[in-house]
């Protein structure tokens, strides 16, 4: 046995350094050598290619292995320019855009009038649901833009330490109210959507320019083009911009800081754009149309509104009613 | 006044964590907050480096040019503090930091946060210097003492260098001239756009 130690060994030197080579040849080489990448040359690659630096770490927060992730550069500039930008020119120019047709076009009125005779439009669950999803949708929006533009607007008005208090009630606000927003959309689309499938009416209607232009009124159902742009925009932008926000609510549940940079890109920047949406929401169904808000204040509106604006939903409602005050097997007072 | 950085030699860091340790124990950081941390990059293979990162107190900072309700401040030494009075737990300025600097202590329903904490380069906050409610809210304040950061000064190896920037540059120059090598100044280009030529 002694005899082969010796050979052995001379077997195991003359092997050991051949694989120890091959696997050298595919590892990275040794940083800080001289012409080896340094730090900064690290650093400049991993922000050309949007990925962190990353390595291991004793503590249990695995989030805490990144070393520099450079995406916060990129989130940066999206929040202070492109967020900015794109929020206030989509909701000051709607506003605007809305101020102008009213200064134009003025107060949408009731052509043939007040009838004076009322059919019900929204019951008590449909008007329920809108105002829970409305008023929710409200101060969502108000202490979202705050994070945006509230230092800019309010921080010089009222002071560091108001302005703390109040964008702090807002960000509770925000967390809480997101919970019944989001059941109202639920709601909203369980109760709505068999009316808001699109169909050739829509077709018709956005042609004729949804009566805005030219003054003729095209023939809708239930729900007009419009309202149901304005149906789908609320379920399907409010939707991804809920589910978007659970991601951020619960940080690090589902998303390291990469996608929660993107869940707030997708948050932010629907929102803002559904806020602009829903002031031509709030506009027509108040101010800029007569006949309008009773559909969703008393549930009633005047039937010259509704022969007006949803001609076919009334006769469909009609129908009904005609079936319904002579069922079959009724008998006229008097009769036996 | 001078430029406050901090410098990890990542050929010297020998991954004690005595930093971080010393960190925790200095300010009474919480559990689960950890202001400094040592990153570990190609571990176990060549070319292993270990870093210890914390805030780097950057040149123009993106948690104060994102932060919602501007709770950030630089003071004359160049280094980064905010208001824990101002700060809403949004977690904004986490977004932004290239380092993780930022941390939140958990509080309450949904991952909800509480008021951000990081290094504040033992320079306390808006308060009182050294009084008990600064100690409270951000820890101890050796600058207003004269001193340096903890992390640093009790580094084992002297791999973390504290202090003006011009000054702790020069240390590291004539440290790579002498021994040959160095993998230059981690975070450095990214905080301070400014890259350190030996």
């Amino acid at each position: 046995m002694r005899r082969f130690l010796p050979l052995a060994l001379l077997a195991l030197l003359a092997i050991a350094p051949a694989p120890a080579q091959a696997q050298n040849a595919g590892m990275p080489q040794p940083l800080g050598d001289r012409g080896q990448p340094d730090a900064a040359e690290l650093e400049m690659r991993a922000l050309l290619r949007g990925e962190p630096i990353a390595g291991r770490i004793s503590i249990p927060d695995a989030q805490a292995a990144k070393l520099i992730q450079p995406e916060g550069q990129q989130w940066r500039a999206f929040h202070n320019r492109t967020l900015a930008w794109i929020g206030g020119v989509a909701v000051l120019g709607m506003a605007a855009l809305l101020g102008l047709f009213f200064a134009l076009k003025g107060r949408i009125r009731i052509g043939g009038g007040w009838s004076g005779r009322r059919m019900q439009r929204f019951n008590l669950l449909e008007r329920a649901n809108h105002w829970m999803v409305a008023s929710t949708f409200i101060i969502l929006g108000l202490s979202g833009l705050n994070l945006t533009f509230g230092r800019h607007l309010l921080l010089p008005l009222v002071g560091p330490e108001a302005f703390t208090a109040i964008s702090l009630a807002g960000k509770f606000a925000h967390n809480y109210l997101a919970f019944p927003f989001t059941l109202g959309l639920v709601v909203m689309l369980l109760l709505w959507v068999r009316d808001n499938i699109p169909n050739r009416l829509d077709l018709d209607w956005v042609k004729a320019g949804g009566g805005f232009v030219g003054g003729q009124h095209p023939k809708a159902g239930r729900f007009n083009a419009g309202q149901k742009l304005v149906f789908w925009i609320t379920v399907l932008g409010g939707g991804l911009v809920a589910v978007s926000g659970y991601v951020l609510i619960f940080p690090f549940t589902v998303a390291d800081v990469a996608g929660q940079q993107v869940a707030h890109m997708v948050h932010s920047l629907l929102a803002v754009l559904m806020v602009a949406a829903m002031l031509a929401h709030i506009y027509i169904g108040s101010l800029g149309m007569e006949g309008a808000f009773q559909a969703m204040g008393s549930g009633e509106v005047d039937y010259n509104w509704a022969k007006e604006h949803h001609g076919l939903w009334v006769e469909q409602e009609l129908a009904k009613a005609r079936q319904s005050t002579a069922p079959t097997g009724a008998k006229a007072a008097g009769a036996d | 006044m001078a430029r406050m950085k901090f410098l990890c030699d990542s050929d010297r860091c020998i991954e004690c964590n005595a930093c971080v340790t010393a960190c925790k124990n200095e300010h009474e950081v919480p559990w689960g907050i950890n202001r400094r941390r040592v990153v570990t990059i190609n571990d176990g293979k060549p070319g292993e480096r270990s870093i210890s990162m914390a805030c780097m107190h950057c040149t123009d900072a993106p948690c104060a040019a994102v932060c919602p309700v501007s709770c950030f401040y630089t003071t004359a030494d160049a280094i980064v503090l905010h208001d824990k009075d101002l700060c809403i737990g949004c977690g904004y300025c986490f977004y932004a930091c290239p380092f993780g600097a930022p941390q939140y202590p958990r509080v309450g329903n949904f991952g909800g946060r509480g008021k951000m904490d990081k290094c504040t380069y033992c320079a306390g906050g808006p308060q009182q210097d050294n009084s008990p409610v600064e100690y409270i809210q951000y820890g101890s304040n050796r600058i207003a003492e004269g001193k340096l950061p903890l992390c640093a000064e009790m580094c084992s190896t002297k791999a973390l260098l504290a202090g003006d920037g011009e000054i702790i540059a020069s240390i590291y120059r004539e440290r790579v001239q002498q021994r040959g090598y160095g993998s230059g100044a981690w975070g450095w280009r990214t905080a301070y756009r400014e890259e350190l030529a030996v």
